[in-house]
């Protein structure tokens, strides 16, 4: 069962990866490191963990997922086309004028419940979704994905300490921890460790795993299920570009488009 | 004697009889609910009622958070924090994604008083009026306050509601509060007097002064700067030999900008300018700091007079 699940989500991420390549060649700009490097939890999120209803996106009692790091919606687009919140074929009109696809998240496509882009903000977002569900009454849960890099911002850390103040139980963060952001590695911009005794100390359950296995993303969503009273960060560990040879752990793929021959390659990669 | 009255106890009471109405009203504050009145909703509330601490950040975006799933967000701190802290959060959060966020921003202005420059904003309506979607509201005492709220929780949208912290005198004779639509106080045809907030009250003052002295004035409370009644703006600059702006807050940016922008375009006149010229605040009462930064009647009737040649 888990084994068939895990190759339906390894089938799925693959197509989400050829379509991000796909995607950013044609819009010429875009962030492909990111992009891959959450490739696998979105896909396991969209794809098994949410409950959601894709031809009917506001459907009340849906899971909510929020992208906090914005830049990287390339991947949540592409879970968007492949589950049916609109046609794939949209993909290929990303950040162009009179696009559905915004060169960040932008609520105007089917499926993107808040805006994102400017970083730092995205947990409070969640944080705001996860009170309103308590008040409700309703039983869905709020996903929130993070990037390592705007874990510098303090607005991170507010929104963490209130959450765990709030006893956000139904609030699950995921952290893309690929160690690289746009002017080189994390560790020497602005390191953010000890990362997990960080979240620990702020009130949260922490559980860190491997970001591009997905027997233990799933595992890790559902051990977050089960907690009570406190949010729950999933820390992934991540490749930045991860599934491309040469994007793999390259600084200049945070924000750089594949030309032509490195898309070749990289769909040649991906096949 | 007018009565004097806080605009922000009304804002605490109205907040209370919306939240009898509406389950669906939520108030946010960042430990300054005592102050801004908010503590009255919590009271009455408290599982809709939630202290996110000296975060403002967070409270701005986690309001949008709210407002995603149809809730009714009001957020309070101090004008200085709701308007700069958060701004992009106001901005991108907010604002963008066009939610339901109501920011009742109290103490706002150099009548914050003792406290000093650090809290006295004087930019925030500069800051608030230049962003999409944002509806942007000063009221000139208690009771419109009440309708200015009640306004808000009944137009969709994000909304910045500038309140002071002192009393402020109740303006009689006051038509019915309707958002972007000026409110015309007196009418007059040789000078404009355009104000809002706490300078309506003053602007009463030299309407007064100035019929003694034979001039007519038109006193507008200009309540809402965005959307903008340009419409009543461009028959007073037709109407009138000009218009004088008066608003505590900095010439740049705020309510004579507002009017600036528009007679330019239509209706060129003389504008003159009762606000705070480039500089910070100073601790001080509210009554001595509005004389030290000439924000009082006589000013107003000074500018009215330079205005019809006098």
């Amino acid at each position: 069962m888990v084994a068939k699940k895990v190759n339906e989500l390894k089938e799925k991420a693959k197509q989400m990866r050829r379509l991000i390549i796909e995607m950013l060649a044609k819009a010429g700009s875009g962030h492909p490191g990111g992009s891959l490097s959450s490739t696998d939890i979105i896909a396991t999120l969209y794809f098994h963990v949410l409950r959601h209803r894709p031809k009917e996106p506001n459907w009340p009692d849906r899971d909510r997922f929020h992208l906090s790091k914005g830049h990287c919606c390339p991947a949540l687009y592409a879970a968007l086309a492949l589950s049916g919140y609109f046609d794939i074929k949209e993909l290929f009109t990303l950040r162009q004028f009179g696009s559905l696809l915004q060169g960040h998240p932008d609520r105007r496509t089917p499926g993107v419940e808040v805006a994102s882009g400017s970083l730092g903000q995205g947990l409070s977002v969640a944080l705001g979704m996860s009170l309103a569900g308590k008040l409700d009454e309703k039983d869905y849960r709020v996903y929130c994905l993070l990037g390592d890099g705007e874990c510098q911002e303090g607005n991170i850390w507010e929104a963490a300490m209130a959450a765990a103040h709030f006893q956000c139980d139904n609030l699950c963060a995921i952290l893309d921890y690929n160690e690289v952001q746009i002017d080189g590695r994390v560790s020497e911009i602005m390191d953010l460790e000890p990362l997990r005794e960080k979240w620990v100390s702020f009130g949260w359950y922490v559980i860190q795993t491997d970001g591009h296995n997905f027997e233990k993303l799933i595992n890790a969503f559902e051990e977050a299920k089960t907690v009570k009273i406190k949010p729950t960060i999933i820390i992934a560990k991540t490749v930045k570009g991860k599934g491309v040879s040469f994007m793999e752990n390259v600084v200049d793929f945070h924000g750089r488009a594949p030309n032509e021959n490195e898309r070749k390659k990289a769909l040649e990669e991906l096949k | 004697m007018a009565e004097m009255v806080y605009q922000r106890d009304i804002y605490g009471q109205t907040l209370v009889e919306l939240g009898r109405q509406n389950k669906n009203v939520v108030v946010l504050d960042a430990d300054l609910s005592c102050s801004t009145k908010t503590k009255l909703f919590g009271a009455e509330f408290p599982e809709r009622f939630f202290n996110f601490g000296v975060a403002e950040q967070n409270m701005m975006a986690a309001a949008a958070g709210l407002a995603s799933c149809g809730k009714v967000v009001f957020v309070s701190t101090f004008a200085m924090f709701a308007s700069g802290r958060a701004w992009d959060q106001v901005r991108n959060t907010i604002c963008y994604n066009n939610f339901d966020v109501k920011i009742v921003a109290t103490h706002a202005g150099i009548t914050v008083g003792e406290d000093g420059a650090s809290h006295q904003a004087i930019e925030d309506l500069a800051l608030m009026r230049c962003i999409p979607n944002m509806k942007v509201v000063v009221p000139c005492d208690g009771p419109e306050t009440r309708e200015v709220i009640i306004t808000a929780f009944n137009t969709p949208g994000p909304f910045y509601i500038r309140l002071g912290r002192s009393k402020f005198p109740t303006v009689t004779d006051r038509p019915p509060f309707k958002l972007g639509k000026a409110s015309i106080l007196t009418q007059g045809t040789e000078v404009t007097i355009i104000a809002c907030g706490i300078l309506v009250s003053e602007a009463l003052k030299a309407y007064e002064d100035l019929k003694k002295q034979n001039i007519s004035a038109q006193v507008i409370n200009m309540h809402t700067l965005r959307p903008l009644d340009s419409q009543t703006i461009i028959q007073s600059a037709r109407n009138t030999k000009g218009i004088v702006v008066c608003e505590e807050h900095a010439a740049v940016g705020g309510l004579a900008c507002a009017v600036d922008e528009i007679v330019c375009e239509n209706h060129p006149t003389k504008v003159y300018r009762v606000n705070i010229k480039d500089k910070f605040g100073q601790s001080g009462s509210a009554e001595r700091l509005l004389e030290e930064y000439h924000l009082r009647s006589s000013d107003i009737v000074a500018a009215a007079k330079s205005i019809v040649g006098q």
